[in-house]
């Protein structure tokens, strides 16, 4: 787990990319560990009701777990000094079947004066036919390497 | 309607918001697990003074300070029908357990567009001492009656 050097970061370098499985006990956990007990995020019923395909996952705990991967890259979290992400589609949480989300992540600017980088993340879940869904928009984290 | 006379209001700091490891450990532990998070002699190892808090942590103050906003019913904002449009954050330095940290809400912007309002914050986050610490922004959307 070996920060990567400024010098040696290209822009257009991939990060390694990952899948996360998320499951309705995670999105649980998350309201009690974030405070945002929000009923869209644990009851099917409600979720329903304001016209949601079910009970759907805290967009920041998709916000979270995609930066994980620049996190494990980096080695460092304190490192990452600007994250932002546009929450574009709901992330649907399955009782039984739960979701994945995935992530991919690319080296898209380089600050010579700064020493940082800008990750651009992709982040997608399948969709009711397969298909990837893309669930965030500029999600980009800008992270200081030495 | 969310009430555009909002828009430029600025709130008295929040009450200090202590961070504790054991906190840092249950967001880390659903959140994203790193050292750093849960081992205070590793965070040290690296130059910490303690853990730190995962990248988006300061969502747990910037939305108690957010509250302040959303909870006021002369802002008109129904929370039924608030979905988070954006939110980004821009770190000073990382947040460590032991950390006691205030808030100010300032309310950058109210905007409408397709029958739906979005509002735009920012919670200055920062010791008690004056110390910087980070700026969280949110986009809250609020969805039109009949959109």
């Amino acid at each position: 787990m070996s920060t990567p050097a400024f010098d040696d970061v290209q822009v257009g370098d991939a990060l390694p990319g990952q899948s996360f499985p998320i499951t309705r006990a995670d999105l649980v956990r998350y309201c009690g560990a974030s405070g945002d007990f929000n009923t869209i995020h644990w009851s099917e019923r409600i979720a329903r009701e304001v016209g949601l395909p079910g009970v759907i996952a805290h967009g920041m705990f998709t916000m979270a777990t995609a930066v994980r991967v620049v996190t494990s890259w980096v080695g460092d979290p304190g490192a990452i000094v600007q994250y932002g992400v546009r929450f574009t589609k709901p992330v649907p949480v399955d009782d039984v079947l739960g979701a994945t989300l995935d992530v991919a992540a690319v080296v898209a600017a380089k600050d010579e004066e700064a020493r940082t980088v800008r990750v651009d993340l992709t982040a997608t879940t399948p969709g009711p036919n397969g298909a990837p869904v893309g669930v965030l928009g500029r999600a980009r984290a800008v992270v200081r390497l030495p | 309607m969310v009430n555009a006379s909002f828009a430029g209001r600025t709130y008295p700091p929040t009450p200090p918001y202590e961070v504790g490891r054991e906190k840092i450990r249950e967001f880390a532990e659903v959140a994203g697990e790193h050292p750093f998070h849960v081992d205070p002699e590793a965070a040290r190892a690296a130059g910490y003074a303690d853990v730190i808090a995962p990248p988006t942590f300061a969502v747990i103050i910037a939305q108690r300070c957010d509250a302040q906003l959303v909870r006021d019913p002369e802002a008109g904002i129904d929370y039924s029908r608030v979905v988070h449009g954006e939110q980004s954050f821009r770190h000073h330095r990382p947040i460590v357990a032991g950390d006691r940290l205030v808030a100010v809400l300032h309310v950058d912007s109210v905007r409408s567009a397709g029958g739906h309002s979005m509002v735009t914050t920012r919670s200055e986050i920062s010791t008690e001492t004056g110390e910087t610490v980070c700026t969280a922004t949110s986009t809250l959307v609020v969805r039109g009656e009949d959109a």
